[in-house]
Parts: C-alpha cells; sequence; structure tokens
C-alpha cells in the first residue's frame, strides 16, 4: 500500500504503484481488447497520407471540432452589459454547459438564466415558460436587463421571441419599459462568434430602433466618441483593459461595446457580485451618436457592423490584432478617426516590442507553425507569426467560411514566408492531427483541446485561445497592443525554449547543448 | 466553533425555518408556492426529509440542473471507452460535455478507446429542415472507416432530434446488420425530456437493457470461466480514478471484479455482467434501475454500498462480504484491519484541523447523502444538503441513514436560494459543482467540487479518504481565507485617524 497520511499520493501518482498496475492489467482479461499488435497497426496508419486522404473526404461526421454553439456567444456578449442577466429560451441542461464552460476557462462565476423548457413546451411552445420566467428572473436576480436568446429546441418548434416578450410584458412580467433585448440564436447555425454577433446586434437594435416597437426610434446626432468591440474573445479581461489604456492614452473619448471585461474578473473580498462594471444601458443608447465603430474581430460581428453602417458610422474591423503592423494599424485608424496623436509613450512601447522581437526573432525565424482557433484569432496569431518570420503551415478553423480562407490566403501570398501555408476552414482538430503527422511543424497553437494533438504528435502546444482550461489566468493578460504581443512573444519563446532544454537534458548524452545563455 | 453546538436543536430548527421564509418572499407568489415545496428542515425520525422532488424546474431561475442528454452520454454512456459516443444534433452539447468529468480510463485513444474524443454530426440548418438520418448512416460509415477498432457506437440524441422525428432506431438497426451484427445503440436522451439529466440515466439504462442484454443470450458462454466470487461495480464513473480505488478493495477481499459501470468500462463488461454473482451498485440514482432489471431477470441480486470515509467503507465491505461465504467476510475484515493504521495516520493528521467545521452540500446522485460520512469521520457536520435530481427514494436514504436532526433541506436549489442559505448559515466549507464553486469562494467561502473533486481524486475507498481528507484541510484551512478584507477597511476609524 503506498498510500499514507503524511504524503498523500493523489491520481497524478497512485495508479503508478505495482498494485494499481497489476489491477489494472487483471481487468484486460474482462475487457474485448484489441491485440496489441493491431492497435499499434491503426495507430500507425493513422498517421499516413492514405489515413489522411480519406480523414479529409469526410462529409458527415466531425471529431473533436474547434468551436461551440451560438447561445454560448450570446451569454458572453450579454453580459458585457450594465446589470443584465442573461436568459436563454429553450432546454435548462444547454444553461448548465454554458455557465460551467465559461467558468472553466475564467476560473469566475458566470450567471445565466434558463427558461427550462420540457416536453409540454415542445409540444404546445414555450410562451408560458417566458411568461413565468422573465417574471422570477426580474423578481429574483433584480436585473437592469434581461438579454433573452434562443437554443436549439426554441428554434426548432419555431418560438417568436418578439411575441412572446411583448405577451410576457403584457401580462405584466417585467414593467412594459424594462428594456428585454433578443436574438434568435439557433446552434445549428454558424457558431458561437455568430452567437456573440446576433446577441450584440439585438441589444443595439433594441436601443437603437425603438425598443421593439414601444419607443422612437433614436436620431443620431454624431459626436467624437468611438465604439468598440472586442468579439468572442478568450482574453476579453486583459485585452480590453489594455484598449482602454491605450484609448486614455491617446485622449480618445470612447465606448465598449459589450464591456465584460469586468464581469469575468471580480474580487475575492467576501462579496459575490453577480453583476460587475459593463456598458451601461445608457451608453449602449448613445452609441448611435459616436462617430464610428471599430471591432477588434470582423467575423465576430459581421451582422452587428451592418447595423451600425445602416445607421450611419463609419465602421473600421480588424482581426485579432497581434503585434507591431497589427497595433499600427489599430493605431493609425484610431488616430484618423479621432484626430488625435499616438502619444509618444506608445511610441516607446512600440519600440520596445520591436527591441524585444529582434533580442529573440533567431530562435522563431522559419519554424513552422500550425494554428488552429475562431477565425479573427487565427488570421491575429498567423500575421503575427508572419512578422516574426516564422511560417504558419496549417491554420484551421471549424467556424471559418470561404471568405475567411481567401483572406488567409491574400494575407500568406503577401509574405516570404507565406508562400508554404494553407488555411482549412470548416475543418477540426481530427483533421488536424493528419496534418501534424503528414506535413510536421515545429510548434501547435490552439486552446486547451489541442493537448491531445500535442499528446499524439509530439508537436509542443502553445495555449492561446478558448476555452483554455488547463492553465490559469491567462486570460487576465492581454495579447493585443504592443504590450499584448509581447506577452505572446514571450509565451512562444518559453515553449520554443522548454523545448530545446527538454531535448538537451539527458546527462552525459545531450547536455553539451544545455546551455544556460540563449 | 460550529453554529450546532452552540445552540440547541429546537433553536437550529427554527432559524433554518426562518431562512426558508426569507428566501421565498422575494418570489411571486405562484413560485413561492412552488418552491417551498422543495425547502425544509428534517426532523428526526421521518421516513424522509419532507420535500417534494423530480419535479420541472421553475422557469427563470438559476436552477443548477442539467438536462437527459447529460445524463445519459456525460453520465452513463460516455465513459463506455470502447465505444465511439455520437453527439447527435449541433455542436454545442458534445463540446460542452467533452472531458469535463474526468472519467479515467486505459486505453490508445483514438485508436480502440474513443472517451475524450468529441464526435458529432454537428447539424446544420438543412439537417432540420430535411431531418438528420441521412446524416447520420454517413457518419457512422465514416466512423467505422476511421476508427475501426470502435467495439461499438451509440447515438445520443440532442433536443432537435426527437422534434423533427428522425428515426434513429431505424437506422441503428440497418447499419447493425450491414456492419455485420456491431452494437450500435440508440438512445433518446434529447435534452428536453423530464425535468433533470435523471430521466436521462433511466433512458441511458433503458437503452442497455434493450440494445445490449437483449441481443444476446444469457445462458450463452462467457468469455471466462465464472466463480462464485463474480461481482460488478454498477454505478460507478471512475471520476479521477474512484472505480480502481474501489475495485482494488472488492479484490483484496477475494472478489473478482468482472465489470465496471460505466468508468473504464468496455462493452465486454457490460455484455459479461449477467454472469455477476451479486451487482454492487455505488450510484443509486443513475443504475437502480438496470440493477433491478437485472435481479428480475437474470436473478442478480444487488446491493447499495458508500465508499466514501472508513466507517462507511467497512460497513459496505461487510455488506457486500454478507451475500457471500466465510472466505470472502475474512477478507473483509482482513481489508478493514489492513488499512486501519492508514485510517488511524490520516484522522490523526486532519481530524484536529477539521473537528467542528461545518460543511453545506449540493450535489448530483448519491453524494449529497454518501459523503456526509466521510465528513464525520473527519469530525466535520453537515448542516445543509440537496439533490439536484433525486427522487424521493433518495430522500428516504438521506433521512434513515445520514442527516441529522434539524438539518437543512434544498431540493432543486437554484443560486438565489444556495448563496441566500451560504451566507445566512456561515458554512466552513461548501461542497457543490464548478458553477457554484467561485460565486463561493468570492464570498469568503471555502469551496470543493464534489462532482470532479476539482481535478483531484479518487475519494473512493481507503486510498481516496487520505485525497478526500486532505483536500478538505487544503480548502477549509487555506490562509488565503484570512486575506478577505483589505487591512484599511477592517482597521477601525479611530486607526485610521490616527495614522493620519
Amino acid at each position: 500500500m503506498a498510500q499514507s497520511a503524511e504524503h498523500v499520493l493523489d491520481h497524478l501518482e497512485l495508479f503508478r504503484g505495482p498494485e494499481y498496475q497489476q489491477m489494472l492489467a487483471n481487468k484486460k482479461m474482462f475487457e474485448n481488447s484489441r491485440d496489441p499488435a493491431e492497435v499499434e497497426r491503426i495507430k500507425e496508419w493513422t498517421k499516413t497520407p492514405e489515413y489522411r486522404e480519406k480523414n479529409f473526404a469526410r462529409e458527415a461526421l466531425a471529431v473533436n471540432p474547434a468551436k461551440a454553439c451560438q447561445p454560448l456567444g450570446a451569454v458572453f456578449a450579454s453580459v458585457g452589459f450594465e446589470g443584465t442577466l442573461p436568459f436563454v429560451h429553450g432546454s435548462q441542461g444547454c444553461v448548465a454547459y454554458y455557465r460551467s464552460h465559461l467558468s472553466r476557462h475564467f476560473k469566475e462565476p458566470s450567471s445565466c438564466v434558463s427558461s427550462s423548457m420540457t416536453e409540454d413546451a415542445a409540444v404546445f411552445g414555450g410562451l408560458n415558460n417566458m411568461i413565468d420566467g422573465l417574471a422570477n428572473s426580474y423578481n429574483m436576480y433584480k436585473p437592469k436587463m434581461i438579454a433573452v436568446s434562443t437554443t436549439c429546441m426554441a428554434e426548432v418548434i419555431g418560438d417568436d421571441l418578439n411575441a412572446f416578450i411583448k405577451t410576457s410584458k403584457e401580462k405584466g412580467s417585467v414593467p412594459a419599459e424594462f428594456d428585454v433585448p433578443f436574438a434568435h440564436t439557433p446552434a445549428f447555425v454558424g457558431s458561437h462568434v455568430t452567437g456573440y454577433d446576433n446577441a450584440l446586434k439585438g441589444v443595439l437594435e433594441h436601443f437603437w430602433d425603438g425598443k421593439a416597437g414601444t419607443a422612437p426610434k433614436l436620431e443620431r446626432k454624431p459626436n467624437e466618441s468611438i465604439n468598440i468591440i472586442g468579439g468572442f474573445d478568450g482574453y476579453t479581461v486583459g485585452n480590453l483593459r489594455e484598449i482602454k489604456r491605450i484609448l486614455a492614452l491617446m485622449g480618445i473619448q470612447y465606448t465598449i461595446l459589450a464591456d465584460n471585461s469586468d464581469v469575468f474578473d471580480t474580487p475575492t473580498d467576501g462579496d459575490f457580485r453577480m453583476y460587475d462594471g459593463g456598458t451601461t444601458l445608457e451608453d449602449a443608447a448613445n452609441a448611435v451618436h459616436a462617430k464610428a465603430t471599430i471591432s477588434m474581430q470582423q467575423w465576430c460581428t459581421e451582422k452587428t457592423l451592418r447595423l451600425v453602417s445602416e445607421h450611419g458610422q463609419d465602421v473600421v474591423s480588424f482581426n485579432y490584432p497581434v503585434g507591431v503592423s497589427a497595433t499600427d494599424d489599430l493605431l493609425l485608424a484610431l488616430s484618423r478617426i479621432s484626430g488625435k496623436q499616438v502619444p509618444e509613450q506608445l511610441a516607446r512601447e512600440r519600440g520596445r516590442l520591436v527591441d524585444a522581437i529582434a533580442d529573440s526573432s533567431a530562435h522563431i525565424h522559419g519554424k513552422k507553425f500550425a494554428i488552429y482557433g475562431d477565425p479573427d484569432l487565427c488570421y491575429g496569431l498567423a500575421a503575427f507569426l508572419l512578422e516574426l518570420g516564422a511560417e504558419p503551415t496549417h491554420v484551421l478553423s471549424t467556424n471559418g467560411n470561404t471568405a475567411w480562407q481567401d483572406k488567409m490566403q491574400a494575407l500568406f501570398a503577401s509574405s516570404p514566408f507565406g508562400h508554404a501555408c494553407q488555411s482549412y476552414p470548416g475543418r477540426d482538430l481530427w483533421h488536424m492531427r493528419s496534418l501534424l503527422f503528414t506535413e510536421p511543424v515545429d510548434l501547435l497553437i490552439g486552446n486547451t483541446y489541442g493537448k491531445y494533438l500535442e499528446r499524439d504528435t509530439g508537436t509542443p502546444l502553445i495555449r492561446m485561445g478558448f476555452p483554455v482550461f488547463d492553465r490559469h489566468h491567462h486570460h487576465r493578460s492581454p495579447v493585443w497592443g504592443y504590450q499584448g504581443g509581447l506577452n505572446v512573444l514571450v509565451k512562444i519563446l518559453d515553449k520554443i525554449f522548454d523545448e530545446i532544454d527538454r531535448k538537451t537534458n539527458v546527462l552525459g548524452k545531450t547536455d553539451y547543448s544545455f546551455d544556460i545563455i540563449r | 466553533m460550529s453554529l450546532a453546538s452552540t445552540r440547541s436543536i429546537a433553536e437550529i430548527r427554527a432559524r433554518n425555518k426562518e431562512l426558508i421564509e426569507e428566501v421565498l418572499k422575494v418570489y411571486p407568489e405562484k413560485t413561492a408556492k412552488r418552491r417551498a415545496k422543495h425547502l425544509n428542515v428534517h426532523q428526526a425520525g421521518k421516513s424522509d426529509c419532507g420535500v417534494k422532488s423530480n419535479i420541472k424546474s421553475i422557469p427563470g431561475v438559476m436552477t443548477i440542473r442539467g438536462c437527459a442528454y447529460a445524463g445519459s452520454k456525460g453520465v452513463v454512456w460516455g465513459p463506455i471507452k470502447d465505444m465511439v459516443h455520437i453527439s447527435h444534433g449541433p455542436v454545442g452539447c458534445g463540446q460542452y460535455s467533452w472531458g469535463s468529468r474526468r472519467n479515467y480510463y486505459v486505453g490508445t485513444t483514438g485508436i480502440d478507446s474513443f472517451v475524450t474524443l468529441q464526435f458529432t454530426s454537428d447539424f446544420q440548418e438543412k439537417d432540420i429542415v430535411f431531418g438528420g438520418d441521412k446524416k447520420l448512416v454517413k457518419v457512422l460509415d465514416e466512423i467505422q472507416e476511421l476508427f475501426p477498432l470502435n467495439n461499438g457506437i451509440t447515438i445520443q440524441s440532442e433536443c432537435p432530434i426527437g422534434l423533427i422525428g428522425d428515426d434513429i432506431e431505424a437506422v441503428s438497426r440497418a447499419k447493425s446488420k450491414e456492419y455485420g451484427g456491431k452494437t450500435i445503440v440508440p438512445v433518446r436522451c434529447e435534452g428536453f425530456r423530464g425535468v433533470s439529466q435523471s430521466l436521462g440515466h433511466h433512458i441511458a439504462n433503458d437503452a442497455v437493457r434493450d440494445w445490449i442484454f437483449d441481443k444476446f443470450e444469457p445462458g450463452g458462454k462467457p468469455k471466462f470461466e465464472s466463480t462464485p466470487y463474480d461481482v460488478a461495480i454498477i454505478g460507478d464513473y471512475n471520476i479521477g480514478g474512484d472505480a480502481w480505488s474501489s475495485r482494488i478493495l472488492l479484490e483484496e477481499m477475494g472478489l473478482r471484479v468482472i465489470a465496471q459501470w460505466s468508468g473504464d468500462g468496455s462493452i465486454a463488461e457490460l455484455e459479461a455482467t449477467p454472469k455477476a454473482k451479486l451487482n454492487i451498485l455505488h450510484c443509486y440514482r443513475s443504475m437502480n434501475y438496470i440493477s433491478r432489471h437485472m435481479e428480475e431477470k437474470f436473478g442478480i441480486p444487488w446491493c447499495e454500498y458508500n465508499f466514501f470515509g472508513p466507517s462507511k467503507i467497512a460497513e459496505s465491505l461487510r455488506k457486500i462480504a454478507g451475500y457471500f461465504d466465510d472466505k470472502i467476510k475474512e477478507g473483509a475484515e482482513r481489508v478493514i484491519e489492513k488499512y486501519q493504521p492508514l485510517v488511524n495516520a490520516v484522522i490523526a493528521r486532519y481530524r484536529p484541523r477539521l473537528e467542528g467545521k461545518t460543511v453545506m452540500l449540493y450535489v448530483g446522485g448519491l453524494r449529497p447523502r454518501h459523503v456526509i460520512g466521510a465528513y464525520e469521520d473527519l469530525g466535520m457536520e453537515v448542516v445543509g444538503t440537496g439533490y439536484e435530481f433525486g427522487h424521493n427514494d433518495d430522500y428516504q436514504r438521506t433521512a434513515q441513514h445520514y442527516v441529522k436532526d434539524s438539518t437543512l433541506i434544498y431540493d432543486d436549489v437554484n443560486g438565489y436560494e444556495f448563496e441566500s442559505f451560504v451566507e445566512k448559515l456561515q458554512p466552513d466549507l461548501v461542497g457543490s459543482g464548478i458553477k457554484e464553486k467561485y460565486v463561493f469562494q468570492k464570498m469568503g467561502i471555502p469551496f470543493r467540487q464534489m462532482h470532479s473533486w476539482d481535478y483531484s481524486g479518487p475519494y473512493h475507498g481507503y486510498d481516496g479518504f487520505a485525497i478526500f481528507a486532505r483536500d478538505m484541510d487544503m480548502a477549509v484551512n487555506s490562509p488565503i481565507w484570512k486575506k478577505m478584507k483589505a487591512p484599511w477597511k477592517e482597521a477601525s476609524k479611530a486607526k485610521l485617524l490616527a495614522a493620519e
């Protein structure tokens, strides 16, 4: 017996003990185990070009897709407004999943309610669930706004949110003037980034276009303010704060639309804040008057930006601005739109990032990378890698479309480091596995699920994106702006140096290269 | 100092009743009436905890419950390692349940084992409009081609499947025939069915009955020689390796475990189970259905057991041994004796640090009652408990064997109620799930996830008890809880003035 009170072994060590190993070996006789040689043969076969061809011929099955469903994005956007409770109309299990998923990434509470539809609602529609649900939410959680989205269930049976909310108000669930924006977010269309877009558009439409027919439409009176939209972003805490810092340095008046940076980063001081921070409802309404709206993520905000544009504002979108050029472009756009100068402090920060890249690029130059994640993240990281002299060889986005692919290919064509690079829209991580076996790269960038790829293919994983469940607190540091670029650079370098050390640390064998100076 | 020790039972009862009245005040009248039935203060001697259960959650509240899909795919079927489990429908459900329950297993993932892969038919709008059966056929073919060493496939239905009327049973039958009799199990676990994950467990159990047991002759020759000591572990999902730290005790007492359900389980073990002499059932809620079925159809007795904490472990080992001969009874005593020094050492080390501390629980399955004994072994006291998806028979078991007089009981508690209760009772520890964890930590209350052991474990068995004790100590006695308030906020006005 290996266990002891003084040195408690948990699963990390306990099951490696001989008694457990014996037990697991004994268990095999009851499993219909495959012949180990056969397992080995199939394992090797999955690494071949032949397997890759079959794998890429898949038409129906998705294996380890790198995307989630619409309502998750809707919840993520909704909590970016002051005192807002996301209300998901549909079956309740979904909400349990969204809350868990967000909590596991941010290590924060995630508040959201469901209308808990069951069989009877499937037959008769979910109107009563909406009527009762809004009344309960309003009374219990005292929100300033309830933002409604849907699950696939409500969409399949065709529940009409606009009519339902209207009826609920007539029945007194919430006061007539209480804000209940909504968005239809079927899980069988798009992904979580689509849901973010739809929910954000729903909120802006609500405030700008007459609150679902209960108020006059706002008349735009252009002012000097600029709206900033972050998009669905696992680094929302660090990134939005960095953007605010930059805007303050430049002296720009701004509104962050869906500012969820505080609600996913509340202090531990004895109080649970169900709502914290967020764009005020007044600011959300007044955002119609802004001079322009800048989206940090084009593919997350296509419909929202169309709405903004229709209201007469200039719109500019970026693709997850990481690194020198992307930040340059962002600052130039901010300067152009606001008429404000880029301050010296930011020029110095820029110089420091350039300095850091010059110091370190020898370790990254020519290295091949594979990247997967949301379309904008993939683009932003690939652009940064090209800037570092690296080759983003496979860039895969399960929720990327052909327009994304075209834009990625244009990016590759713009750089001598991009000539052998390929983008893969609509593919999943089982496709990525084939790519990594048949056309190996030096490093992989992606979310936590990439650890299976790292294990199977031996490609070292740099964790970036959403979700990151198995590492802590990365979301608190920015990856946008010059400072963010530095963070990403350090992350990449740390992995490269760790790998060099791991490969050279064998005493008396490989340790001639186990250098202390790099 | 524990609240309970400073007050009489009558006082605690009165205070808890008052708490319930208070939380009900916030609801609209209709909702208050419905919720009142789910909240109570346990009275010793009663046959159950006096709460209604297994009833629809109230719309618009933050229920902690999941859905039938979560019960079937996430709990019962998902851990069967050599089968491919398709999350049939849109992408989300499979994505959110991907790898999150820590059902440990041994196998070559992606080749002959598939637990930590996410297989989905990733429904698009056209699949909803035209039906998804054709796509399912293709999905099955692609699985056969790319994962040839799978020993079977299950189809875990998400909400749209039932709503659009897909005939997944017909597809399963046809493809099974085409693949030479491969086991393909359609499971109608759409998330809108029932009131919680509980119905998903039942549906999943029924699918085992209809699509595994009914497909073969139980009189047939087993793949191994039977012995009089063959048992099956039922209802252990091997969270953090729980089933392993349980199995080792059963084997040490002389039993032979021929199947594990379903953590680290395989289809061969499911098929072998009707050969067991006794089914031993850990999670009653999720697998009593199939245990009862095996009793009726194959005459296999079943008994519940509890491997949390040494008192309950010893009780359970003796109870299990009671179904066998003296050899096994002696074996049970030998095991209890063997581990006694470890138990003594664990209690000697951790009990002084935990004695008198109070705990509030809110979990699923069996844990709202089963872990109470383990806390008591460490000198801790559970002052409130409730089930996410328990039924009346769970509350009966709780009342008769576990909870003390005046314990606060909350069925299907929602965020609002749970926070209010914890705020008022100020327990030293809350044990619940990931959605609750950070809420209570922000409030300054130590917390342990009691669904997934916070990425630690196992907690079952004697080896697990040492980990459980260590984990509770590290949660309750972490130095960080003393740093909750900034010093300048704690300082009295006089001190601040003096500083000026």
